[in-house]
C-alpha cells in the first residue's frame, strides 16, 4: 500500500510523507496482530468454558462411571501423597524458623502455633498442594489424553458410539474435587507438624502454647476458606488439563502437540490458581 | 446400503472432498484407493460422524446422516465397525479387555457371555494366547489383528478399515487381507477399505474406487479399474505411482 510514496530526498532522509505512511502501516499491522491476537483468547476461552459446560452436564447423567472414578482418585490422591506429605512438612518447618524470628521481634512468639495453622489452613495449604499436584498429576493426565488423541483412541471412542466426555472428562473432574480438599487437609496438618517438630523441639517453644494458641486463634471459617479454595483448585486442575489433552490436535502434531500442550497444562492451571486463589481469597475474606 | 452424494469438505482454504459421489452395496467390499493426502480418511472420517461436511450428503440405508444431531448419530456408529490405521487399541488395557471393550460398554449381557465372545474374537484374528498382552507388548500386525477382533465383536453391518496394512511386511499383509476376507465370509458385513496396497487389495474387494483429487474419478469392479483408459487411474495401478507433477515448480 502506498510503497510507491515511500521516497528519500538527495540527503537520505526519509521524505515527511513516507515517514506518515510507513507509520500508519505498522500501526495498521499492530493493531491486526493484537485484534487476532485477542479473538484467539476469546476463541479459547469459549471453548474451554463450552468444555466444562459439557463436562458438567455429564456428570449428573448417568450411566456412571464408578471404577473408573475410583481409579483416577486412585491417580489423582493416593499417588500424590508422597509429595505432599514432603512438601507439607517442608512448608511447616520453614514456616516455623520465619515466622519465630518475625514473631519474637514483636515478643509474640507465642502466637507461633496459630500463625503457622492460619497461613496453611487458608492460604498455603490449598494454593501449595493444588500447584504440586497440578505439576504431577495434571501434566500426566493432559500427556495421556493428549496421546489419546493422537493415536487415534479418542477417534475410536466416538466410533463405538461411546461419548470421550464420560470416559476420560469426567471422571477426572469430580476424582480432582474429592481428592485436593483431602489432599489439601493432610497438607496443612502434616504442616502444623512440621512446624511444631521446628517450632517448639528445635526452637524451644511449650508445646501446649503452640496448639492451645492454635485452638483459640483458628475458626471453622477459616478451615472452609481452604476447603473452597482447594476444591475450585482441583476443577481448575482437572479442566485445564483435560482440555489441553484433550484438544492436543489444536496445539500441535504427534509428540511436539502433546509436549506443548502438557507444558500450556501446568503453566496455565498454575497461573489460574493464583488468579483466582486472589479473588476467592478478598470474597472470602 | 451406503450412498455418498456430492461431499464437500475443505480445512480452511484447503478443499480436501470436491463433491464425493459413491455408492456400496449391501455385504458389499469397496477398496477406496488414491494418493496419499487425497482425502481418503477425511471421507472415512464423515462415515462415522468425526467430521462433519461443508455440503453434501451421506445416505446409510436410506438415512441422511448428515442432518443428525450427535446424540442421534450414536445409532448409526452402532451399525459400524472401525479398524484404525494404527489400531488405536486402548493401551491401558490388555488385548482382551480391548476387545470386549464394547460389549462391557454398551451391551447388557453377562460376564460369561462377554468372556465367551472375547476369546471366539481371538480366536478368529488367530491370537488366542494373546489376551493378557498390552497394545505395547504386541507387534504392529497383531495390533492390526486385535483392532479387527475389536472391530466386529459387536457384529457391525459395516466395518471400516483405515489402511488396515499400512506399514506391515508383505507376509503380514497378505495374512491381514486373508483375515478380512475370512472374516467378510463369515459375518457378511459391509466392507469400506482405504488402501493403497495395488495390486494386493483387487483380490479381497468386489468393488474399487479411486479419490483423487478430491472426487471419485472411477468406480468399478477390480477387472474394471484395472483395464481403466483414466490416465490418473492407469498410473495410479499399473505403477502405484502417486502424481507428484504438480507440487514441482
Amino acid at each position: 500500500m502506498n510503497r510507491k510514496r515511500m521516497s528519500w530526498n538527495k540527503r537520505g532522509h526519509a521524505h515527511p510523507l513516507a515517514t506518515e505512511t510507513t507509520g500508519a502501516m505498522v500501526l495498521e499491522n499492530f493493531l491486526r496482530i493484537l485484534g487476532s491476537w485477542a479473538l484467539s483468547i476469546v476463541r479459547s476461552m469459549g471453548r474451554m468454558l463450552l468444555f466444562l459446560s459439557s463436562a458438567v452436564y455429564f456428570i449428573f447423567i448417568p450411566p456412571f462411571k464408578f471404577g473408573l472414578l475410583l481409579r483416577r482418585i486412585r491417580f489423582f490422591g493416593a499417588k500424590s501423597l508422597t509429595i505432599i506429605l514432603l512438601t507439607g512438612a517442608f512448608t511447616g518447618m520453614v514456616l516455623a524458623i520465619q515466622l519465630y524470628y518475625t514473631l519474637r521481634k514483636f515478643g509474640s512468639e507465642a502466637l507461633l502455633g496459630p500463625a503457622i495453622a492460619l497461613s496453611l489452613i487458608r492460604e498455603l495449604g490449598p494454593v501449595l498442594s493444588a500447584l504440586m499436584v497440578t505439576g504431577r498429576a495434571g501434566s500426566a493426565l493432559t500427556a495421556e489424553l493428549g496421546i489419546m488423541r493422537i493415536s487415534e483412541q479418542v477417534d475410536a471412542l466416538v466410533s463405538m458410539a461411546l461419548n470421550p466426555m464420560r470416559y476420560l472428562v469426567v471422571p477426572n473432574i469430580v476424582a480432582a474435587v474429592i481428592t485436593f480438599p483431602l489432599l489439601a487437609s493432610i497438607f496443612d496438618v502434616i504442616g502444623i507438624y512440621g512446624g511444631y517438630l521446628v517450632g517448639v523441639r528445635l526452637l524451644g517453644l511449650s508445646q501446649a502454647t503452640y496448639f492451645s494458641q492454635m485452638e483459640s486463634f483458628v475458626e471453622m471459617k477459616d478451615v472452609s476458606i481452604g476447603l473452597y479454595k482447594s476444591l475450585s483448585f482441583g476443577v481448575i486442575v482437572a479442566w485445564v488439563s483435560c482440555y489441553k489433552g484433550y484438544h492436543t490436535d489444536i496445539t500441535g502434531y504427534g509428540a511436539e502437540g502433546v509436549s506443548s500442550s502438557t507444558t500450556s497444562a501446568v503453566v496455565t492451571s498454575s497461573v489460574l490458581i493464583l488468579i483466582w486463589d486472589y479473588f476467592l481469597g478478598s470474597v472470602l475474606l | 446400503m451406503i450412498e455418498i452424494i456430492s461431499l464437500e469438505k475443505a480445512f480452511g482454504r484447503q478443499k480436501v472432498l470436491r463433491g464425493v459421489n459413491l455408492t456400496i452395496g449391501n455385504g458389499e467390499v469397496m477398496a477406496i484407493i488414491g494418493e496419499s493426502g487425497g482425502g481418503k480418511s477425511v471421507l472415512l472420517k464423515h462415515l462415522i460422524g468425526i467430521l462433519k461436511p461443508d455440503s453434501g450428503r451421506i445416505l446409510v440405508d436410506g438415512e441422511d446422516i448428515t442432518a443428525l444431531s450427535p446424540g442421534e448419530f450414536d445409532r448409526i456408529r452402532n451399525k459400524f465397525g472401525v479398524v484404525f490405521q494404527e489400531g488405536a487399541l486402548f493401551d491401558s488395557m490388555t488385548v482382551f479387555e480391548n476387545i470386549v471393550f464394547p460389549l462391557k460398554e454398551k451391551t447388557r449381557l453377562g460376564r460369561e457371555e462377554i468372556r465367551a465372545r472375547g476369546v471366539r474374537g481371538l480366536e478368529d484374528v488367530g491370537l488366542r494366547d494373546m489376551g493378557d498382552k498390552y497394545p505395547s507388548e504386541i507387534s504392529g500386525g497383531m495390533k492390526k489383528r486385535v483392532a479387527l477382533a475389536r472391530a466386529l465383536i459387536a457384529k457391525p453391518s459395516v466395518v471400516l478399515f483405515d489402511e488396515p496394512t499400512t506399514g506391515l511386511d508383505p507376509v503380514i499383509m497378505n495374512s491381514i487381507h486373508g483375515l478380512i476376507r475370512q472374516t467378510h465370509q463369515k459375518y457378511g458385513f459391509t466392507g469400506i477399505i482405504i488402501s493403497h496396497e495395488i495390486p494386493e487389495i483387487f483380490t479381497i474387494s468386489d468393488k474399487v474406487a479411486m479419490l483423487h483429487d478430491g472426487s471419485i474419478v472411477e468406480a468399478g469392479t477390480p477387472g474394471e479399474i484395472r483395464s481403466s483408459s483414466n490416465p490418473v487411474v492407469r498410473r495410479f495401478v499399473t505403477t502405484g505411482c502417486e502424481d507428484y507433477s504438480k507440487s514441482i515448480p
